[in-house]
Formats: structure tokens, sequence, C-alpha cells
């Protein structure tokens, strides 16, 4: 479709943007200043309420560079809702520096546009563009503490491994590029089908894209970054990174692997088994991330892991070229983001009464604020998987793509040794609430938004672990690419 | 030099000077100079591609610009950032920057 025609494919995006600029402008007017908060959320709703209304199928925009498709409102829909609770939570962490509460928000809003581009490009133009709007921002916001020696550090690192994986994604870019006479991505995969092209340079290409997905992912052995950039940041943050550019590289990484090096009938291109390469690592990565969290002390750090070992959970199915794959991905976001986000925000209302992210602040929390400790423990089960939560359902629903194809058995048993070895270190912060006292008996006051949010978090993962089948519908229906 | 062969060579050839910078060097500046090297590489291969792989359009020539733009921001952020390091350690050394570990 043509640039003009396009655009009224695009109001979501064109009223994000609208929303950035005149919260910048609000802000910096005194009188305005104190409604930045409130605009910024009514904008989100806003937001949401032209994606819902947009039409459900399929076309290409912008000369080929973006696509609108169901596949893409779907993560558009996550990354809505990540932003949403974490601009209306940020204001009750007090580890946030209050006087940039709004330049904050604004960035968050800035990251979820490149993360709105990153789920619906068609174009290595745009998917370079997307990853670096999402990458820069995040850099900003990670080190947004600036006289707090941590977060200034994590974005150091932050910056150091982005750029580096980015300029290797970049390299392999070119390659392709070279290899296809184009930069679309379905002219790519059919040059890539028909040619007998040199097989090492593709290889190579492909192991270069999958290095700046990958470290968006936090796939080993890309993930250095993850644990001190999520301890380092501040934490609304944090929770955001664990669940919205996630869900982004996988919606990237379906694009490109189920869709771009595959001839959609389960074959890879050009004779370059990738599909090998994906299972191996996302079993490392799992693996490493369950023994890496047992023995962390500091809960950020800790769930730091548990994210990395939750990528590896979703990249087992990679391999399996098939839809059915997608669709147990994007299945598995859905209570990914509640449980995650839900996690962090307990988190937060701790630290709110500690001072810290060590575990120990966590003794008594059983006795001390019954609620906040049932809450968590919901969440850790469903971290977990364990029914009858929603972490449950989907994690069958990966497995059952590896035992439905009939391929990568070995990957399902790492995978469920995983879970097992999981279960210790989520259940030590279970220990800490109810088993061990503290001298602290004092409970703990979360603001009453604060406590709405964590609560409006665990119902999805409830209810979403009971009566699933209207998600799973949606999921079917989202599968549509362009 | 009038071939493809040479300037994907050069750009090679800048690919892994940029790695083994970004490798070797410790001090935040000179990583971000490696990080430069590699992505001028890629831009060298996009306009190479461009100009003698027989494409009649312009898209190679046009991601290089897109690189350059985006070089540009990311070396601005990455220096702030570097800067925000030095005022609080005194050291644009990153391998000082390890307050967390595990």
């Amino acid at each position: 479709m043509s640039n003009l025609l396009s655009l009224s494919d695009y109001l979501p995006e064109m009223i994000l943007l609208g929303v950035i600029l005149i919260a910048i402008v609000m802000d910096l007017v005194p009188a305005t200043k104190r409604f930045t908060k409130g605009f910024i959320l009514v904008g989100l709703i806003l937001v949401a309420a032209f994606l819902y209304q947009g039409d459900t199928s399929a076309s290409s925009l912008f000369m080929g560079m973006s696509a609108h498709d169901p596949f893409g409102t779907f993560f558009k829909w996550l990354f809505i809702i990540a932003t949403f609770f974490v601009v209306l939570i940020a204001k009750y962490d007090d580890g946030m520096d209050q006087s940039i509460a709004a330049e904050f928000n604004i960035l968050l809003l800035i990251v979820m546009f490149g993360l709105f581009l990153m789920a619906t490009a068609t174009n290595l133009v745009m998917v370079y563009l997307a990853i670096e709007t999402v990458s820069i921002s995040s850099y900003i916001l990670a080190g947004m503490l600036r006289n707090d020696i941590k977060s200034n550090e994590a974005s150091l690192k932050y910056v150091i491994f982005g750029a580096f994986a980015s300029g290797l994604m970049l390299y392999g870019f070119s390659w392709l590029y070279g290899l296809s006479g184009s930069t679309d991505l379905t002219i790519i995969r059919d040059v890539l089908m028909t040619q007998e092209g040199p097989v090492f340079v593709v290889y190579i290409s492909i192991l270069m894209v999958l290095v700046g997905i990958g470290y968006k992912l936090s796939m080993v052995p890309f993930h250095y970054w993850t644990p001190d950039v999520y301890e380092g940041a501040p934490t609304p943050l944090t929770a955001y990174l664990s669940v919205a550019p996630k869900a982004a590289g996988l919606a990237l990484m379906i694009r490109f692997f189920t869709m771009t090096f595959t001839d959609g009938a389960g074959e890879t291109v050009a004779n370059v088994d990738w599909t090998v390469l994906i299972a191996v690592l996302s079993a490392i990565t799992m693996t490493v991330g369950n023994l890496l969290a047992l023995r962390q002390e500091n809960v950020k750090r800790l769930f730091a892991f548990s994210s990395i070992a939750h990528a590896g959970y979703m990249l087992m199915v990679i391999p399996v070229i098939s839809t059915d794959s997608s669709a147990a991905i994007m299945f598995y976001l859905v209570p990914y983001l509640f449980m995650n986000l839900g996690a962090f925000f307990v988190a937060i209302a701790v630290s709110n009464h500690t001072g810290s992210y060590d575990l120990a602040g966590w003794k008594g929390l059983g006795k001390r604020t019954p609620l906040l400790a049932a809450l968590m423990v919901i969440f850790l089960v469903s971290l977990t998987g364990l029914p009858p939560t929603a972490g449950f359902i989907g994690k069958v629903y990966l497995f059952s793509v590896l035992i439905k194809h009939q391929q990568f058995y070995w990957l399902a048993v790492v995978a469920v040794i995983n879970s097992v070895i999981a279960l210790f270190y989520y259940f030590r912060i279970v220990r800490e609430m109810y088993f061990t006292d503290s001298d602290d008996t004092e409970p703990l006051r979360p603001h009453p938004i604060l406590t709405w949010s964590i609560i409006s978090c665990v119902i999805p993962v409830l209810v979403l672990g009971l009566y699933w089948s209207p998600v799973i519908d949606w999921v079917t229906a989202s599968l549509k690419m362009f | 030099m009038d071939n493809l062969t040479s300037y994907l060579v050069i750009s090679g050839i800048l690919f892994s000077l940029g790695i083994f910078g970004v490798m070797t060097r410790r001090n935040g500046v000179a990583i971000l100079m490696g990080i430069e090297l590699i992505l001028n590489s890629a831009s060298l291969n996009f306009v190479a591609f461009n100009r003698f792989g027989g494409m009649h359009r312009l898209d190679g020539h046009v991601f290089s610009i897109f690189i350059i733009v985006l070089a540009a921001a990311e070396a601005a952020v990455a220096l702030a950032i570097i800067i925000n390091l030095f005022k609080n350690l005194e050291t644009v050394n990153v391998d000082q920057a390890d307050s967390m570990k595990g």
C-alpha cells in the first residue's frame, strides 16, 4: 500500500505519537505538569480503543516497510497492557526519582512505539530502526537514576552489549541484502529459496541475525547484560524489560525464523539447518538461567535469571517449524506478562518497606502481610508452571508442540528437569515468607494502587488457569501474518 | 579498486578490527570506537552491494544513511552514560564498574 493510504491503518501509532508529543509539552508547562501521568494513561486507553477499532485483515503498509496484521496486533495489546501497568505503578516505587517521573513515562511510551514497530516490521531497514528505537530509549531509562552508581553501571553495560549486538546483526543484514538484493523479508525468503547461494555465508548471516534478536531475548550466550541491568535499573523498568521487549523479540524471532528462513512448509532455506542450533541454545538458555538463579540473594537478580529461563522455554518450540509453535509462544506470553509484572510489583511493595531487594527482607511476610504473600505465592506457582495457574497451561501448550510434531523429545526432557530446578528457587521465596521469622513484625502498607495492580495481575493468572479457551481462540485468530 | 571483492575485504577487515577493539579495550570510549567500526563495515557492505550487485533500487544506499544517523544517536547516548560514569567513579575504565556480581 502506498504511504498515504497506509496512514488509515496506522491510527494507533499516530495517536501514540501525538500522546508522546503532547505529554512532553505538558510536562514543560507548570500549570499542566501534574496532569501528565493521567494524560498518558488516558492516551494509552485511547490507543487501545483505536487498536480495537482497527480492521483484522492483513495488509502491507508503507511500500512493504511494515505490516498491518492480526499477529502484530496481538503483540501490540501485550505492549499496551505492560506499559499501562508500569506507568501506573512507577510513581509508587520509592526507589524512583520523582523529579524525573514524567520523563520516565514519556521515554516508556517511546519504547512502546519502538516495540509496535518491532512487532510489525517486514523490512530490514524497519527492523533495525525499531530495535534501535527500543534500545536507545531503554539505555536512557536504565541510567535514569543518575546519582545511583548501580543504575549508571546498568546503563553502561546495557549500551555496550546492545550496541555490539546490533552492530553484529547489522553486518548480518548487509550480507542478507547482498545475497538477495533486497531488504524486504519476503523477497529475501524467495531468493534464498530458489538460489543455490553459498551455504556458509547464509549460515553466518542467520547466526548474526540471531545475535541481535537473542540479545533482546537475553538468550544464552548473549545474556550477560541481563542480571546487571535488571538489578541496577529502576524496578518499574526492570518489570517492563522482562516482559515487553522480550515479547517483541519473540515476535521478530517468529517473523525471521518461522517466516523468512523457511519455505512455509517446514523446510529451512538454502539447506541451512538452523533448527538444531536454536534447539541447543534454548536448552542451554533454560539450564543456565535456572542454575544461576539458585544462588541469587537479590530478588531482582533472581527474577532476571528466571526471565532468562523463561526465554529458554519459549525458544524451545521455535525449531519446530509450524504455526503451532508461534501459537504456543503467543499463548505463553499472556500469562507470562501478568505473572512477571505481578511478581515485580510485589517486590516493589516489599522494597518500599525494607529499602533493598535482598531476599532476607522477605522474612515473615506471610504473617506481616498475608494478602501480599498469598498473591506472591500464586505468581510463583504460575512461574514454576504448576496447576491450577495459567503458567501451567502455557507450559502444557509449549510441550504439546514438541510432542505433536514428534521432534526434539530431548528438549522436552531438559525443560521438565529445568522446571523442577526452578521449583527450588521460587520456593525459596515462599520459604522466606512463611517459614522464617523476622525481627521486623511491622505489616507492610503498600499504596492502594499498587495493591490493586497486583490483584488485577493475579486475576488473569488464576482465571486463565481454569478457563483459557478465549485466549486460545484469540491466538489462533492472530496467527495471520503478512 | 573497481570490483565487489575488494570492498568486501576492506569491510571484513574493518569488522574484525571492530570486534578486536570491543574485545580487548577496557576504556569505554575505545569500546565505542570499536562498535563504530563494526557499524561502518556494515555500511560499506550495503553501499558496495548496492553499487556492484546490479540492483536497480537504492535500498543499500538508503540503509547506510539510516545506519549513520542511528550510530550518531547511539554514540550520543553512550557518551552521556560514560560521562556520567566518570562523574560517579572518576574513571572511564569499564572494568571498574563492577559493583554488581553473581
